[in-house]
């Protein structure tokens, strides 16, 4: 089932669409995650990264390419995503956890040192999900963007917080 | 009567921009008229960052991109009157206001502009089903101004009819207001907007339920409020499958099932309109400037077919450049290479799976121009 139908992504959408990180790029620590497989007039992505790792070009519908080896998983390029689309994760956190960074818009904005309930890309609660990180400079214009630690397995599926 | 070079009818996002580049261009006497209390229309309802790219302001919320350009119109000093309508456009462009007073009035002023450029927007369509004049059931456009302009919640569970862009963003703004989206519903097979819209619906736990429809809605809230809504599954003929109906508790329905095109002031003057299905219905026929069959006359943004802000903002620009250009303000190649770039990235907002459609729907608006008219 492709997102048209179900409103959200398969992990066959995102290897189709080249938007997978190897293995070995997980092995090295934090990484951007770009889940964003149609052909939309969007790319604010791509000035948003100084390290040039996301890459749209002409014409603007091209979908984005990460280069994996230059992302240094800084986490610039989230905030900047009007689609939301773009998420670190680091699968190298610690021996059992892995964190995921995503933009989230909604309030009571989540604190550091909470424990909340990490969902996956259909909203269903996966596992505890506790706040490592809360940023939200004036540059992310009013996109905070939360880490959450994770159990380690969940690192492809937690994308968010259940809503409070 | 009062005369000017330009009037700009609608102060949205087509409107302002057309003003702004015809002033930028060199226009001296223009004036932009709105119906609206406020200029900007869509974009401060538009909290949301937009798409496209830097020349769009991409990255940019709707919201600040309408206060920067209000700020600039100021700067440039070009004359906006509000809460005024313009009721009747008779021949020899002479249009007939309906000008907004201080203590709420209106008084009527004639104005004969030299030019004219139409920016009158798109109108969200309604959908009929049982019980859809309960209280409750709404345009989506009208909870978007409720909860981002007025700050007030439309209800406390909400269901959505309609799974375009514009029924995506305002179920995600209607969470982000705190009320509770309990369904999408979607008579067609796919998901209409785009697919990282519908991730934020679906992360936040909230199903869309493709080729269904609303059945029903029952009033048996506070005031004979809406307290259901029934839907049903349709099958390959869009006919509702007996036996499929859910029922979800909710004292809200928004209605996203697209626009249609203002044409209002359009059909009063003798300009040709074409049917055109993607866009919404009729819509006038143009030239490359944004000029109707009506020499003088341009159109620009929903007016010609309904599209979106960034679209809006284009032809807006293209509108005001040309208009500049034929009042004698700008010199043609100046013109002729902005109108370029603008045409550039016009094509390249029309392009892809969501686009491509808009692409084709413009070309045949624009090829249906008559021979004659083009002079
Ligand atoms: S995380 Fe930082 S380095 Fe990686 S793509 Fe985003 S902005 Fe570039
Ligand atoms: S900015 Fe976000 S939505 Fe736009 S192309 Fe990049 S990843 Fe996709």
């Amino acid at each position: 089932m492709a997102i048209a139908d179900v409103g959200y992504i398969s992990k066959q959408e995102l290897i189709d669409a080249k938007q997978d990180i190897s293995d070995e790029r997980y092995a090295k620590g934090p990484v951007a995650v770009i889940e964003c497989v149609q052909e939309i007039p969007c790319n604010p992505c791509e000035g948003a990264c100084r390290f040039g790792a996301i890459t749209i070009g002409e014409p603007i519908t091209n979908l984005p390419k990460i280069n994996e080896a230059a992302c240094t998983g800084c986490g610039v390029c989230v905030a900047q995503c009007p689609g939301l689309a773009i998420f670190i994760v680091n699968k190298a956190y610690s021996d059992t956890e892995a964190t995921v960074a995503f933009p989230y818009e909604y309030v009571p904005i989540p604190k550091e040192g909470e424990e909340w309930e990490g969902v996956n890309r259909k909203g269903e609660v996966l596992c505890k999900a506790k706040i490592v990180k809360v940023m939200n400079p004036k540059s992310f214009d009013r996109t905070p963007v939360v880490t959450v630690a994770i159990p380690k397995e969940f690192a492809d599926e937690v994308r968010s917080v259940k809503r409070k | 009567m009062l005369k000017t070079e330009l009037l700009v009818v609608g102060a949205g996002p087509a409107g302002l921009a057309a003003a702004i580049e015809a002033k930028k261009g060199g226009v001296k006497d223009l004036l932009l008229v709105d119906l609206n209390m406020r200029p900007g229309g869509q974009l401060f309802k538009q909290i949301h960052k937009f798409f496209g790219s830097k020349a769009h302001r991409a990255g940019i919320r709707g919201i600040d991109i309408g206060t920067q350009m209000l700020e600039e119109a100021k700067e440039l000093g070009i004359d906006i009157w509000l809460n005024t309508a313009c009721v009747g456009l008779f021949d020899d462009k002479i249009a007939c206001l309906e000008k907004g007073q201080p203590d709420g009035s209106t008084k009527i002023v004639y104005v004969q502009p030299e030019k004219i450029i139409l920016a009158t927007g798109g109108q969200e369509n309604v959908v009929r089903f049982k019980g859809w004049t309960t209280p409750g059931v709404m345009g989506a456009g009208a909870a978007q101004t409720m909860i981002n302009v007025n700050r007030v919640q439309p209800g406390q569970k909400i269901v959505m009819l309609g799974t375009g862009n514009v029924g995506l963003i305002v179920s995600y703004q209607l969470m982000q207001a705190g009320c509770e989206v309990v369904a999408l519903v979607e008579a067609a097979p796919k998901i209409g907007g785009y697919g990282v819209h519908a991730s934020k619906i679906s992360r936040a736990g909230v199903p869309i339920f493709t080729k269904h429809t609303i059945k029903e809605v029952k009033g048996n809230g506070p005031n004979g409020r809406v307290s259901e809504v029934v839907i049903v599954e349709l099958d390959e003929k869009w006919n509702p499958i007996e036996g499929t109906e859910k029922t979800f508790e909710a004292d809200t329905v928004t209605l996203a099932a697209g626009l249609k095109p203002v044409s209002d002031l359009v059909k009063l003057q003798d300009i040709e309109l074409v049917f055109n299905g993607p866009f919404g219905g009729w819509v006038p026929t143009h030239t490359r400037d944004m000029e109707s069959t009506c020499p003088g006359i341009y159109v620009a943004g929903d007016t010609t077919g309904v599209e979106e802000a960034n679209t809006a903002l284009e032809e807006g620009r293209l509108a005001g450049i040309s208009a500049a250009q034929s009042l004698g303000y700008m010199k043609d190649a100046d013109a002729e290479a902005l109108k370029d770039e603008i045409w550039d990235r016009l094509a390249g907002l029309r392009m892809g799976p969501f686009g491509e459609k808009r692409a084709v729907a413009k070309k045949e608006l624009m090829d249906a121009f008559p021979e004659v008219a083009r002079g």
